[in-house]
């Protein structure tokens, strides 16, 4: 349940970027190998904003699945468990190419001051 | 979808025109900042504008590109530990495990086995309570103790702030490793880093065959994995070789250690890493000046 650590460093960044701004969304991306269960997130994030001028902002998940590159045959494997091997060779030497992302990616943002 | 426009002043945003909204129509307006709905423009078709103006109707919304890691700011403060750790000449392992898994039991083990060998001091970190702490006490080793109780109820994991709160109730420049007892917890741990040279997990034969591919996070993170408590194999339908190929699947990379805290079967190559540690960074060091 780090949920909630992760919802106040979310919060801490998009208050710093709305620069008084209403922000009606917030777009974060997170990889498949990340342990972020969403509607502990979710619960959080209204837990945390509830009372701030980040109130009613939602909190728009993106899923981002682990892709690994076979560095023996070139191929692209789609992770459906954790296991690093490649799909087509059954090869084990592949690089992680996404699915560690923990990223607040862009933010709903009024254009005018409140 | 819409799109993302640079504007002069360098900022990034797109406009709001998600799911049902036409590709062609999105050509037709939508270029500056003054997007206006009253224009004549059908929006009638599905078009669903999450920026909701209606509510707001003088103020839209830009789709603002922000790119930034949600723990940029944990990330900051463990970079910042880490060039105190090697400003000291101190090495420092995050030791992470379950609960119960004998991360204690194998620090005392550690102390008294490294007693001459290195100097360790111990960052000790729990929800709540003092007992941890207090068994390594007075074995020869400074321990500083962090209680993560306060906010709600209790952090599961240490982050780089609370491992900085703690550091200046040890001498880090007399020390040359540091070890970092997290709080006992497979899952949190492992996303935060604050700012270790390495991490290592202990794992009991206790706990099953499959946690490699239930808690790959953690597995993956770890440079070192102690399996600890094969004094009670004999006792246990544990397949080893099963827990093994679990871990490379997950982990082709990490290190292995097998060893009873208990007992002490096995300490001596624990030890023995975590020297090695130490003596690589000082050469690594010794090579930077």
């Amino acid at each position: 349940m780090h949920e909630l650590a992760l919802c106040e460093a979310i919060l801490d960044t998009v208050t710093r970027q709305a620069g008084g701004r209403r922000v009606d969304r917030v777009h974060v991306r997170i990889g498949y190998f990340r342990q972020v269960v969403p509607d502990s997130l979710l619960f959080s994030w209204e837990l945390l904003t509830e009372g701030t001028e980040l109130a009613g902002c939602a909190l728009d998940i993106e899923h981002v699945p682990a892709i690994v590159e076979c560095r023996s045959c070139g191929a692209r494997t789609t992770l459906d468990a954790p296991i690093m091997v490649c799909g087509t060779c059954v090869g084990s030497d592949v690089a992680l190419l996404c699915g560690e992302e923990f990223l607040i990616a862009s933010i709903d943002r009024a254009r005018e001051v409140f | 979808m819409g799109r993302f426009h640079r504007h002069a002043d360098g900022t990034v945003h797109q406009h709001e025109h998600a799911d049902a909204h036409a590709d062609d129509h999105a050509d037709d307006h939508g270029h500056g900042h003054g997007h206006d709905h009253d224009d004549g423009h059908e929006h009638d078709n599905g078009h669903r504008d999450v920026g909701d103006h209606t509510g707001y109707p003088e103020t839209g919304t830009d789709r603002v590109a922000v790119l930034e890691t949600i723990l940029a700011e944990n990330d900051r403060t463990a970079d910042r530990n880490r060039a105190d750790f090697e400003r000291a000449g101190v090495v420092t392992v995050n030791l992470m495990s379950s609960p119960g898994a004998g991360k204690t039991t194998l620090l005392k083990r550690t102390i008294a086995e490294l007693s001459g060998r290195a100097r360790l001091g111990i960052l000790e970190g729990d929800i709540a309570t003092s007992l941890d702490a207090d068994e390594l006490d007075g074995l020869g080793a400074p321990v500083s103790l962090i209680n993560t109780s306060a906010g709600f109820g209790g952090e599961c994991h240490l982050d780089a702030t609370m491992v900085r709160s703690g550091l200046g109730r040890l001498p880090l420049a007399d020390l040359d490793l540091l070890i970092i007892e997290n709080v006992g917890n497979l899952v949190c741990p492992a996303e935060f880093d604050v700012g270790q040279a390495a991490r290592a997990m202990v794992y009991a034969v206790t706990e099953g065959e499959e946690k490699p591919l239930k808690y790959p996070v953690m597995f993956r993170a770890c440079d070192m994995v102690v399996i600890n408590k094969i004094d009670l194999l004999p006792h246990l339908d544990f397949d080893l070789d099963r827990f093994l190929a679990n871990l490379r699947a997950v982990n082709p990379g990490a290190g292995l250690v097998q060893l009873s805290a208990r007992s002490g079967a096995g300490i001596g190559q624990w030890c023995d890493w975590l020297v090695g540690l130490q003596a690589r960074s000082a050469v690594a060091a010794s090579d930077r000046s």
